[in-house]
């Protein structure tokens, strides 16, 4: 038997989230004894790289068609490899790749699907995943009863443990489905850092009062290696772009380090951010329900504070590096 | 001129307060007021009326629940839809609740079938996906925008750091992120018109759980928020270095 995952890349490079999925496989293996197996698709190069998280093989689905993202027919291929491969457990990342294939593979399959889980399954005696629920506000004990089980992973939730083995590359033929989709073209914003990726995330609301104000919180995310996230009211209102909103109706993220500039802490922006490991709220209001949630907080002026920590972690980095 | 089809969930309204009882088996809707999930309605639902407003055709939306779901199904009419069918089933699993979609829109012809990208109670983001491979057809997943001409769609997705530009005919499963459209809010009129309009019952279809929720907890309770003086960040930077190690 094997656990399997399928390893998303973006621009021919395995994406960290692949590495997240393969290391919870890697470490779901050694429980259960079992051989971890990874599926890449596409132009993908360093594939070996994998095999630091211990996947001893990578099945190299390299046809051309699977440049470009087609869930069904990249669903088709872990299906296939799924068989081969003897799997009784497929993993993925719980991010925009993961949420698009694995739907799809549980239903081929005929297999229960753990969607956003946070730690490895509790194998004694069944097979039950950990998952957040409620936007993060709690978690689920999830039971999968089918022969195979599916989940993805919540990304930045499982500590990383390095398991060194040798990745054996296999280029693996499939025929696939032909579909009645075609990617038209792709608009990167290269030079952003991934919202769902990032390990500190800059995050600022209403409390920066325009869109001409936001120079400082992307000048402190550059001292920090972090990327920019918002509130919704200034996504609504144009000031920010709506792919950096984060909430219960945004993106959820759980990063390292999470700033929060000016923005009050509705339940609903709590929902989409509270599973980040440390939390710093500013704000002027010291009554700002953030604070409950926050590890850190400064009640001040973003407009005086922010200039001022951009000073001093430039002073930390040029001390600590 | 397209038939659209748009499955809506309930949700509970997102500020309530999340508790569980049955010894934290069970969510406690005790007290809970319950809306129309914000990713179907907002989104998956008003994108549907704007096409229907514009090219004609007919929307039908579609839930999988009991009959305290209608409620939620007569805001969805009120909002605009045409008709609406429930389908009497369970809905603790995803690949069940796929199965019943499934198995309704295959016997009734659909060209667009429109979901929100996750339910915010459960955040599975599983069933749309489920219904384009039960139904072999084409998924395009946490779409932002979406334009018809006749029968041929262009798609913005969002993805990792970037947006993607797709085309596909229908028929087609989407489902809908934030960009697609603006939420609306139904007028007297459409409150109305909501009570007469078709609501169909539909039993359930066979078919088996492949997942079961054994239990619930909460969060450990955050300690209590260190605060820094204003005047003082170099604190901050030194307790995030040494003690919390994040930097």
């Amino acid at each position: 038997m094997s656990i399997l995952i399928y390893a998303d890349s973006s621009n021919g490079h395995l994406t960290k989230n692949a590495f997240e999925a393969a290391n919870y496989a890697s470490q779901l293996a050694q429980k259960t004894g079992d051989k971890a197996v990874a599926v890449v698709t596409g132009n993908v190069s360093g594939l070996d790289q994998l095999g630091k998280f211990g996947i001893s093989k990578v099945l190299h689905v390299a046809n051309a068609e699977l440049n470009n993202f087609d869930p069904q027919k990249i669903a088709h291929a872990i299906a296939e490899a799924a068989k081969a491969e003897n799997s009784s457990v497929i993993v993925f990342a719980h991010d925009y790749s993961g949420k698009s294939v694995a739907p799809f593979l549980a239903a081929k399959l005929d297999a229960g699907l753990v969607t956003g889980a946070i730690a490895l399954p509790n194998t004694d005696g069944g097979f039950t995943v950990k998952k957040s629920v409620f936007s993060g506000k709690a978690f689920a004990e999830v039971e999968v009863l089918t022969p195979i089980k599916i989940i993805s992973v919540l990304p930045n939730a499982i500590a990383k443990i390095e398991n060194n083995v040798t990745a054996e590359i296999v280029d693996y033929t499939v025929s696939l489905p032909s579909t009645n989709l075609k990617v038209k073209e792709i608009k990167k914003e290269s030079s952003e850092l991934s919202l769902t990726e990032a390990d500190i995330v800059v995050s600022a609301g209403r409390g920066l009062k325009g869109p001409e104000n936001w120079g400082m919180i992307e000048e402190l995310a550059h001292v920090l290696g972090a990327a920019t996230a918002c509130s919704r009211p200034v996504a609504d209102i144009g000031w920010r772009p709506h792919h950096e909103h984060v909430g219960q109706t945004g993106l959820a993220i759980r990063p390292n380090l999470y700033f929060a500039i000016g923005i009050s802490g509705a339940i609903q922006h709590l929902a989409g951010v509270n599973g980040s490991k440390i939390i710093v709220a500013i704000n002027t209001d010291a009554e700002a329900p953030f604070f409950k949630a926050a590890d850190y907080g400064i009640v001040g002026d973003a407009f005086d504070v922010v200039p001022k920590l951009i000073d001093a972690f430039k002073k930390f980095k040029a001390a600590n590096n | 001129m397209n038939k659209i089809l748009v499955c809506i969930s309930k949700a509970p309204d997102t500020t309530s307060k999340i508790s569980f009882a049955d010894g934290n088996t069970k969510f406690d809707e005790n007290g809970v007021q319950f809306i129309i999930n914000p990713f179907d309605e907002w989104f998956a639902l008003v994108r549907g009326l704007e096409l229907k407003e514009a090219n004609g055709g007919n929307v039908t939306v579609l839930n999988v629940g009991g009959a305290d779901n209608d409620p939620i199904i007569r805001k969805a009419l009120a909002i605009g839809a045409d008709d609406a069918v429930r389908i009497d089933a369970k809905t603790d699993d995803a690949l069940y609740v796929a199965k019943q979609i499934a198995a309704y829109a295959k016997q009734n012809s659909f060209d667009l079938l429109l979901f929100g990208k996750e339910t915010i109670d459960y955040n599975g983001s599983q069933v749309a996906g489920m219904v384009a491979e039960l139904m072999n057809l084409p998924y395009v997943s946490l779409a932002s925008k979406l334009d018809m001409n006749g029968n041929n769609a262009t798609i913005e997705r969002e993805i990792e750091g970037g947006v993607e530009v797709i085309e596909t005919s229908t028929p087609f499963i989407l489902s809908a992120a934030k960009g697609m459209a603006e939420a609306r809010i139904p007028n007297m009129r459409g409150i109305m018109a909501a009570r007469t309009k078709p609501l169909t019952v539909v039993p359930a279809f066979e078919a088996t759980n492949s997942t079961k929720i054994k239990s619930f907890t909460m969060p450990p309770a955050k300690s209590s928020c260190k605060y820094v003086d204003a005047a003082n960040v170099e604190e901050l930077v030194s307790l995030l270095h040494n003690e919390a190690k994040a930097i």
